[in-house]
């Protein structure tokens, strides 16, 4: 029995579940004051759920992401910066969880390579030129 | 070098090429770690999750004595597959206290019922808040504490029968 249902567990991982509670009160709701609403908005859509991971917290569906957007919310209202909010997730999940991902040891490259590529095709159109005139 | 050097793009061409193969090929892994292992446990109180037990707060994992925190929830199907392993965990002498998640305290006693209690206390933790002020993506999660309250480590995902020897030696010796 045991077994059976460790290997039923392995199969419905994944899937996980969904509790029965219903959602966190400021999850789909709108806070009152509009200038808020736009920040914890603007927040949100650069936050990357926990659950559904190709997602922002503004646009998945799963439980947590509504938690994360209640507590963003909760945390707007109570007039947090949300570049606090944000690094307050970035501590706890690392900045995976951000799609505003800072500049740091693995990310130079991001904003590196476009001047790496246009110094690359200065030197290959350079060295290109130099050839014609001969 | 004028010979060799034609050959430049095609060698760069199948190291790209290879690389991109490799990361399409090698298995993804969507686990979240916490960033907080090695911090202490986030301020926190929740109230009782269900009755009978007291409820949890972040002064009682900082007592003097290890703790295996176990992040679960009745709804959740893996947490019941690893009930028995907690129970293990319990009576080899580990206090074993857990959070329930967006959980009803009528399925939380069902679910203990039906699957044995292995908790000295469960908190309520209904928006999920400390879930998230752990650096927990889902349930179940299990992080073991020392006595001073510390992140010592983290087990994503549901305990196995062949992981609680080690979860026994881990919570013991983290005084």
């Amino acid at each position: 029995m045991r077994r059976l249902l460790l290997a039923l567990a392995l199969v419905a991982a994944p899937v996980w579940a969904d509790s029965d509670l219903p959602p966190a009160p400021l999850a789909d709701t709108q806070l009152p004051d509009p200038k808020q609403e736009a920040e914890a908005q603007a927040l949100m859509e650069t936050i990357r759920c926990l659950v559904c991971q190709g997602q922002s917290i503004a646009d998945s569906n799963a439980e947590l992401a509504g938690d994360m957007r209640a507590m963003v919310r909760q945390r707007i209202a109570a007039g947090e910066k949300p570049q606090a909010i944000r690094a307050w997730l970035v501590r706890r999940y690392g900045s995976w969880v951000t799609y505003d991902p800072p500049l740091d040891g693995v990310t130079w490259l991001l904003w590196a390579a476009p001047i790496l590529f246009v110094a690359i095709g200065l030197f290959v159109a350079r060295s290109s030129f130099r050839r014609m005139r001969v | 070098m004028k010979r060799y050097g034609k050959w430049a793009p095609l060698v760069v061409f199948i190291l790209l090429g290879s690389a991109l193969t490799y990361g399409l090929a090698k298995p993804d892994t969507t686990n979240i770690r916490s960033k907080m292992i090695g911090a202490s446990v986030p301020s926190f109180t929740l109230p009782p999750a269900t009755a009978g037990l007291p409820g949890l707060a972040s002064s009682d994992l900082a007592t003097g004595q290890p703790h295996l925190l176990n992040i679960f929830a009745s709804w959740c199907v893996p947490c019941a597959a690893e009930a028995p392993q907690l129970k293990a965990i319990a009576e080899a002498g580990v206090p074993v206290v857990g959070i329930a998640v967006r959980d009803r305290p009528e399925a939380l006693g069902r679910f203990l019922a039906r699957n044995g209690n292995a908790f000295r206390a469960i908190g309520a933790d209904d928006a999920s808040q400390v879930q998230m002020a752990m650096g927990s993506s889902g349930v179940p999660e299990s992080f073991v504490i020392d006595g001073k309250g510390r992140i010592l480590s983290q087990v994503i995902g549901p305990i196995n029968p062949q992981d609680v020897a080690g979860l026994v030696a881990a919570v013991k010796a983290a005084r």
